[in-house]
C-alpha cells in the first residue's frame, strides 16, 4: 500500500498541452507504471487530439467519464489555475494535485471556501494537494508531479514537506542509506492550500506500509504546530522533524509566499520546540534527517 | 508589494472610507503651499516611507503655524528616519504628506488580513489604536476582536456590528464604523491586498470615524490584474539588489552575514542558510535560483551576491531534479570566470547528472571546493573564510 495513489491510479492532466505539462507528462509516463496511469489530458480547444497517444478531452468531466480517472494533476498557468481546481472538484474527482506556482491568494481563498461549502452541503469531497507543490510519488508504482523519479526507492518511510527540493533532499538521504519510501508528498509553499501536514501525517499513521515519517516544515503559519499536536496524541510511528528558516528575518517573504514570519509563534525555533515537545526527534541539521530516522527504527 | 500612506489613503478614499484631507508633497517647498490650500490652523507633516513606527522616530510632526509647517517639512525631508522596522541605518525620507489636523477623541485599530488556519479573511479590531498591534496582541490579547469572513459571503452587518461594539465605538458613530469596516473588507478583496491596516482609526469630537493612517501590502501573485497598484511601486523604498535580482526572476534577500549562498528551491535555500549558521557562520543572503536556472541566471546570481562587500565566501547548493547538475556546473564555471571570482567557492551538487556536473567543476581549473552534503559544504566554506 501507500497513501493517496498507487500503480492502479488513473490520472487526468489539466494543462497537458502547455510546455510544462508536456514535459512532465512525458517524464511521468516514463516512470514505473506511468504509461498506464496517465490516461487523459484536458484542453477544450484540442479535444479529440492526443499527446504521445494520451487522448485530449474538452473537460475534466468528459475525461473522467471516458477513462474512469479519479485523480487530476494541474499545470494550468496561475490566472486560470483556481478555475482548473474547481473544474476537478465539480467533476467529483478524488484528488486534484495543483503544481502551478504563483496563483493569487484571493483565488485560492475563494476556491477553498467553495470546496468547503460543497462538502458541507453533502457533496463529494475532493482532496486538493498544493498548489505550488512538486506533487507526490509512490516509488516504483507512480509519480504524479515534477520530482526526479530516479532518486526514489520503494520502501517504508513516509516523507511530507512544503518544499520541493527539500523533499528531494530527504528522499535522497533515505535512499542513500538504504531506506526506501512508501510515499513522498509535497504539500506546497503557498499560504492557502489543500492537504496540510496534519492530513498527510494521519494518512501515514493509517498506512500499514509506512513505518516512520520525516516531516519537514518552514517558517510561517500554524500548520506544523497543529500536526505536531495531533501526533502527540495519535501518532504510533516515529517522526523526525526539521523546520527550515532559523536564519530567516521576520517580515521578509523567503521565496515561498507562505514562508513569512508574521507573529512570534511561527518562527522556526518556536515550531521546533513544539515538535520536540510533541515527541518528534527534531534536528537543526538538515543533512542528518535520514540518519536520525534510521536510529529510530 | 508595499505602498506609501498617501497612496493607501487614496485607495481607501476610492472605496468610500473617510480620510483626512491631505496633499502629497514631493519637495519641501510644496509643504507650505499644501498647508495653505488645506486651510485651517493645525497641520500634520508626515514622512512617507514604507516602514512603520514613523511617529516615534520623529517622522510625524503637528504644526500650528505655516512657519512650523515649513520648519518641520525641512527637518523631516531627507532625514534618515530610524524606526523599529527600518534597521539601525534608517530609511531616507524622500516624500511628505501634509494633512489637515484631526480632533482625536479616541484611537482604534482595524485591519484585514488572510487567516491561513481558517482559510478566511480575518477582520481584526481593537480599542487600543495608535499603538504597535503586536504589543497589544502580546500584552492584552483580549483587547483584540476578530471576525472571520467567508469570502463567498463577505463581511456581514452582524459581524461588522460586533466588531464596532466590541471595541467600544459610541452609539452615535456605530453606523459609520460598521460602514467603514465593510468598505475596508471590500477594498481588501478587490485590490488583492495581503494586509490592509488602519492604525489609528479615529473618532473625532463630532463623532466622525476617520482613517488617520493606511498601511497596505499586496499579493505579488495578483499584481498582474492591478496595473494601477503596480504604478504606485516606489523603488526608492526597496533594496536595489533585490530589485535587480527580480529582473532575472531570482528570489534574493540580503542578510547580515558573510557567506553568500546560491540554492535552487526556497525550502532548500533556507535549510542551507540554517546549516551555515549551525556550523558557525552567518549567511549573507537568501537566493533561490528557481527551477529553470540557466547559465545567464547563475551568472547574474553570482554578480548580485558579490556586490555585497561583506561576502567572504560562496556556497552553491543544488539539488538537480529537472535542472541537471551538468547545466548548473557549466553555469557556475562560466559565472566564476566572468566575475573573476576571488573568494572561496564551495559547490555541493546532488541529483540528476551529479557525476557529470562534478567532473565539469573538477576539470575547470578553478579552485572550486567540492562537497558531498550540506553539512560538509557548510563546514568547508566556514573553514575557507576563516
Amino acid at each position: 500500500m501507500s497513501i493517496l495513489i498507487n500503480k492502479d491510479t488513473k490520472v487526468i492532466t489539466q494543462g497537458m498541452t502547455g510546455k510544462t505539462g508536456m514535459f512532465h507528462t512525458s517524464k511521468c509516463r516514463e516512470y514505473a507504471n506511468g504509461a498506464n496511469c496517465f490516461v487523459a489530458g484536458v484542453n477544450p480547444k484540442k479535444a479529440g487530439e492526443d499527446f504521445e497517444g494520451v487522448p485530449i478531452y474538452a473537460s475534466v468531466k468528459e475525461a473522467k467519464q471516458a477513462t474512469g480517472a479519479t485523480v487530476s494533476v494541474i499545470y494550468v498557468p496561475p490566472a486560470g489555475a483556481a478555475d482548473a481546481i474547481w473544474e476537478a472538484v465539480e467533476a467529483e474527482l478524488d484528488l486534484a494535485i495543483c503544481i502551478t506556482e504563483g496563483i493569487p491568494v484571493r483565488d485560492m481563498l475563494v476556491v477553498r471556501n467553495k470546496m468547503k461549502q460543497k462538502e458541507a452541503a453533502g457533496g463529494k469531497k475532493t482532496l486538493l494537494l498544493g498548489p505550488n507543490c512538486p506533487g507526490l510519488i509512490t516509488p516504483d508504482e507512480i509519480k504524479i508531479g515534477i520530482m526526479p523519479g530516479h532518486i526514489h526507492r520503494k520502501g517504508r518511510i513516509g516523507v511530507v514537506s512544503r518544499s520541493g527540493t527539500l523533499t528531494y533532499e530527504a528522499v535522497a538521504q533515505l535512499t542513500e542509506i538504504g531506506l526506501g519510501q512508501s510515499s513522498a508528498v509535497g504539500i506546497g509553499g503557498d499560504p492557502i492550500n489543500g492537504l496540510k501536514h496534519i492530513d498527510v501525517m494521519k494518512m501515514f499513521n493509517d498506512d500499514p506500509e509506512t513505518d516512520a515519517v520525516i516531516m519537514i516544515g518552514e517558517i510561517g503559519g500554524p500548520d506544523e504546530a497543529e500536526a505536531a499536536q495531533w501526533c502527540k496524541a495519535n501518532m504510533k510511528k516515529p517522526v523526525v522533524g526539521f523546520i527550515a528558516g532559523v536564519t530567516a528575518p521576520p517580515g521578509k517573504r523567503m521565496g515561498h509566499a507562505g514562508a513569512l514570519i508574521s507573529g512570534g509563534a511561527d518562527t522556526a525555533d518556536a515550531k521546533l520546540a513544539i515538535m520536540e515537545e510533541c515527541g518528534f526527534t527534531v534536528t537543526r541539521n538538515p543533512s542528518e534527517m535520514a540518519k536520525l530516522l534510521k536510529a529510530k527504527l | 508589494m508595499k505602498i506609501h500612506e498617501y497612496q493607501g489613503k487614496e485607495i481607501l478614499r476610492k472605496f468610500g472610507v473617510t480620510v483626512p484631507r491631505g496633499v502629497f508633497c514631493p519637495a519641501v517647498e510644496d509643504a507650505v503651499k499644501a498647508a495653505e490650500s488645506l486651510g485651517g490652523k493645525v497641520w500634520v507633516v508626515k514622512a512617507q516611507i514604507h516602514a512603520g513606527g514613523r511617529g516615534k522616530g520623529g517622522g510625524v510632526k503637528v504644526a500650528k503655524s505655516l512657519d512650523e509647517v515649513k520648519q518641520y517639512a525641512s527637518q523631516i525631508m531627507g532625514m534618515q528616519l530610524v524606526t523599529h522596522q527600518t534597521g539601525p541605518e534608517g530609511q531616507k525620507v524622500r516624500r511628505l504628506l501634509v494633512e489637515e489636523g484631526a480632533d482625536i477623541k479616541k484611537e482604534y485599530y482595524v485591519a484585514a488580513l488572510t487567516d491561513r488556519a481558517s482559510q478566511k479573511v480575518a477582520m481584526m479590531a481593537s480599542s487600543e489604536g495608535g499603538m504597535d498591534i503586536e504589543e497589544v496582541a502580546h500584552k492584552t490579547p483580549e483587547k483584540i476582536i476578530k471576525a472571520f469572513v467567508d469570502p463567498l459571503v463577505g463581511l456581514t452587518d452582524a459581524q461588522a456590528l460586533e466588531l464596532a461594539k466590541g471595541i467600544g465605538v459610541p452609539e452615535g458613530s456605530i453606523a459609520q464604523a460598521v460602514d467603514t469596516f465593510k468598505k475596508l473588507y471590500t477594498c481588501y478583496m478587490e485590490t488583492d491586498a495581503s494586509l490592509a491596516e488602519i492604525n489609528p482609526l479615529i473618532l473625532e469630537g463630532n463623532g466622525t470615524i476617520k482613517a488617520l493612517d493606511a498601511k497596505f501590502n499586496f499579493d505579488s501573485n495578483a499584481l498582474y490584474r492591478h496595473p494601477d497598484i503596480v504604478a504606485m511601486r516606489d523603488l526608492d523604498e526597496e533594496d536595489a539588489d533585490e530589485i535587480e535580482a527580480s529582473k532575472f526572476d531570482l528570489a534574493y534577500i540580503s542578510l547580515d552575514g558573510n557567506i553568500g549562498c546560491l540554492v535552487n528551491g526556497a525550502g532548500l535555500a533556507m535549510a542551507t542558510m540554517d546549516t551555515i549558521k549551525l556550523f558557525g557562520a552567518e549567511p549573507a543572503n537568501f537566493l533561490d535560483v528557481g527551477g529553470g536556472a540557466t547559465t545567464e541566471k547563475v551568472t547574474e546570481a553570482f554578480k548580485i551576491m558579490l556586490k555585497n562587500p561583506k561576502v567572504k565566501g560562496i556556497l552553491v547548493n543544488i539539488f538537480g531534479g529537472i535542472m541537471r547538475c551538468d547545466t548548473i556546473a557549466t553555469g557556475v564555471v562560466t559565472a566564476a570566470r566572468e566575475v573573476h571570482l576571488s573568494v572561496p567557492l564551495v559547490v555541493r551538487m546532488k541529483g540528476t547528472n551529479e557525476d557529470l556536473g562534478k567532473k565539469i567543476l573538477a576539470e575547470s581549473g578553478l579552485p572550486i571546493i567540492a562537497a558531498d552534503t550540506m553539512a560538509d559544504a557548510a563546514t568547508k566554506i566556514v573553514a575557507a573564510v576563516k
